[in-house]
């Protein structure tokens, strides 16, 4: 039963299905970056490396560079915050953590946009927060809070955290606690302890959390799309706008490689963060 | 002493962290049931809002569209990928390369795999409409059902699919009798997921819907509303798309953590 070819005629539809419709259209993206931009917005088929070049090109490398930064600072404060719910939660009664973990991470299956959308509700000119600022006596102009950077960052820390506190959660819930007790009765304080013991064996949790809020936010063209307004522009949006309006598909396209080499760099740092933390266990008792 | 303080601490972050995860979307949920509509006074309690979603007809269509892609995408997914997640599993000795691709579509950025589709049914000459969404979001679709299907097999017992060879089954009469009355309670949580996941999924539907109106999803419609500014009528619409994954996922979860009848 094990050894003949019937699990691989299970397979077969689902694998080729994900060939066909995403190994292949993949492929397909890595190939247009080297051609040539035709005149009337096709495709010429003629290698260049042209479009690679653009990438770097300052006007553009810029943009890489500001949604470098504004995903990095989204990636920060979310793993800070996600850490911290995360560490509460698993410094709760046993019988109280999967609850409050399901509600900590409720709001990740919601529709993204419509979490997007909230922050509209409270940042925009005539929102929440504004009529709040105006009730306890605020007066005069007040700054724009909507279709900022800020704005940005804070959507895109509301979206993701919930996933930062599943990841930095697991670890944290399978610490010993006998090994913080060890570090106490050894007269260790709480903070050293904290810093010295429990940080470094929960360090996985926190980079997984920071490089896929990371990797989901440089991409991202809904939240700047909508949080940030219309000239506000992540690679995310400059991806969108060289398929649906500048008609430049292989820039496009090689504005997304670049992106995913980024995005693959980082995961594999993630996994070897990931690895070395597991293979020392094992490791140095063996 | 200094314990009780920590706990103390830790009851303060988890008040603000949960008061920033369900603030913002509550104020929407309560605003949607705001008569006045705006968000400046509170007028009293009305479903009115709902009542003109249901009076606008691109939304309605919008709605049945991505009813219909939830529903076929769902369906071929939950069929392919609990296909997959069964051969994987006994096979076992699957390649990094296999898992990788099994696993990709998990985490691959929608919009690398937006454009990647784009392009492919252009370059092909595929007419895209409603039927090219569905593809794709089976793509990712089948992925989440295989991960769901599969956590279930890693505890399967196969020695009653032995047990069952042996008393004289075929295999396709073990698969039907023994291997997916096991399963069912695992491919109904994944059906739902991908249900799920395909109503809410908005930029991989955007770039394959094509052009015209005629194959507008709802998260395509919600996101060109949302580009003109807040009205109540979003609210509400915002709300139920809400409600419907948060009872979806619900269910799902219920389900799966179900186990076996009898067991």
């Amino acid at each position: 039963m094990t050894t003949d070819r019937r699990p691989i005629l299970l397979m077969s539809p689902a694998l080729l299905w994900l060939f066909g419709l995403m190994v292949v259209p993949c492929l397909l993206i890595l190939v247009l970056a080297f051609f040539r931009r035709g005149m009337y917005g096709g495709i010429e088929y003629t290698f260049t490396l042209e479009n690679i070049a653009l990438v770097f090109d300052p006007l553009y490398a810029q943009i890489f560079l500001k949604s470098a930064w504004i995903a990095g600072l989204a990636a920060g404060i979310a793993s800070i915050l996600g850490y911290a719910a995360a560490y509460a939660i698993a410094a709760m009664p046993r019988h109280r953590q999967s609850a409050l973990l399901f509600f900590a991470v409720l709001p990740f299956w919601s529709n993204y946009l419509v979490r997007t959308y909230a922050w509209i509700v409270l940042l925009n000119r005539e929102g929440l927060i504004v009529n709040l600022a105006r009730w306890v006596g605020f007066e005069g102009e007040l700054p724009s809070m909507l279709y900022t950077e800020q704005a940005v960052v804070i959507g895109l820390i509301y979206n993701y955290l919930p996933f930062v506190i599943l990841s930095c959660y697991a670890p944290l819930s399978r610490l010993n606690p006998e090994i913080s007790e060890a570090s106490r009765d050894l007269g260790a304080s709480g903070w050293t302890t904290f810093r010295r013991v429990v940080l470094p064996m929960t360090v996985p949790g926190i980079a997984t959390g920071f490089v896929f809020v990371f990797v989901l936010s440089i991409g991202n063209f809904v939240t700047p799309a909508l949080l940030g307004g219309g000239q506000f522009q992540m690679i995310g949006n400059l991806v969108y706008a060289q398929f649906l309006t500048a008609n430049d598909w292989p820039f496009g396209a090689a504005l997304s490689m670049v992106l995913i080499m980024v995005m693959l760099g980082l995961l594999m740092a993630q996994a070897t963060v990931a690895d070395r933390a597991s293979g020392g266990k094992a490791g140095d008792n063996g | 002493m200094a314990d009780r303080n920590t706990f103390r601490l830790m009851l303060l972050i988890l008040g603000l962290v949960f008061a920033f995860l369900y603030l913002p979307i509550s104020v929407l949920v309560g605003l949607s049931f705001n008569e006045g509509g705006l968000p400046t006074a509170w007028t009293g309690f009305s479903v009115k809002w709902y009542g003109e979603l249901l009076a606008n007809k691109d939304i309605l269509r919008a709605a049945g569209n991505t009813l219909i892609v939830a529903i076929f995408s769902t369906l071929l997914s939950t069929i392919l990928g609990s296909l997959l997640a069964v051969g994987v599993e006994i096979r076992r000795r699957n390649g990094k390369w296999l898992e990788t691709m099994i696993f990709a579509p998990m985490i691959i950025p929608d919009i690398v795999l937006a454009i990647a589709l784009l392009s492919f049914f252009s370059l092909l000459g595929v007419k895209m409409g409603l039927h090219t969404i569905i593809v794709s979001h089976v793509v990712f679709n089948l992925a989440f059902v295989s991960a769901v299907v599969r956590a279930r097999l890693k505890s399967f017992d196969w020695s009653i699919v032995e047990a069952s060879n042996d008393l004289g089954a075929t295999t396709a009469t073990t698969m039907r009798r023994v291997v997916l009355p096991v399963l069912m309670p695992a491919i109904l949580a994944g059906a739902l997921l991908a249900f799920t996941l395909s109503v809410d999924e908005f930029i991989i539907a955007f770039f394959t819907a094509g052009a015209g109106r005629s194959s507008i999803t709802l998260p395509m419609q919600i996101f060109s509303m949302i580009r003109f500014g807040v009205t109540p009528e979003i609210n509400a619409l915002a709300t139920v798309v809400m409600a419907v994954s948060v009872v979806a996922l619900a269910l799902s979860q219920r389900l799966n953590r179900g186990g076996l009848p009898g067991q």
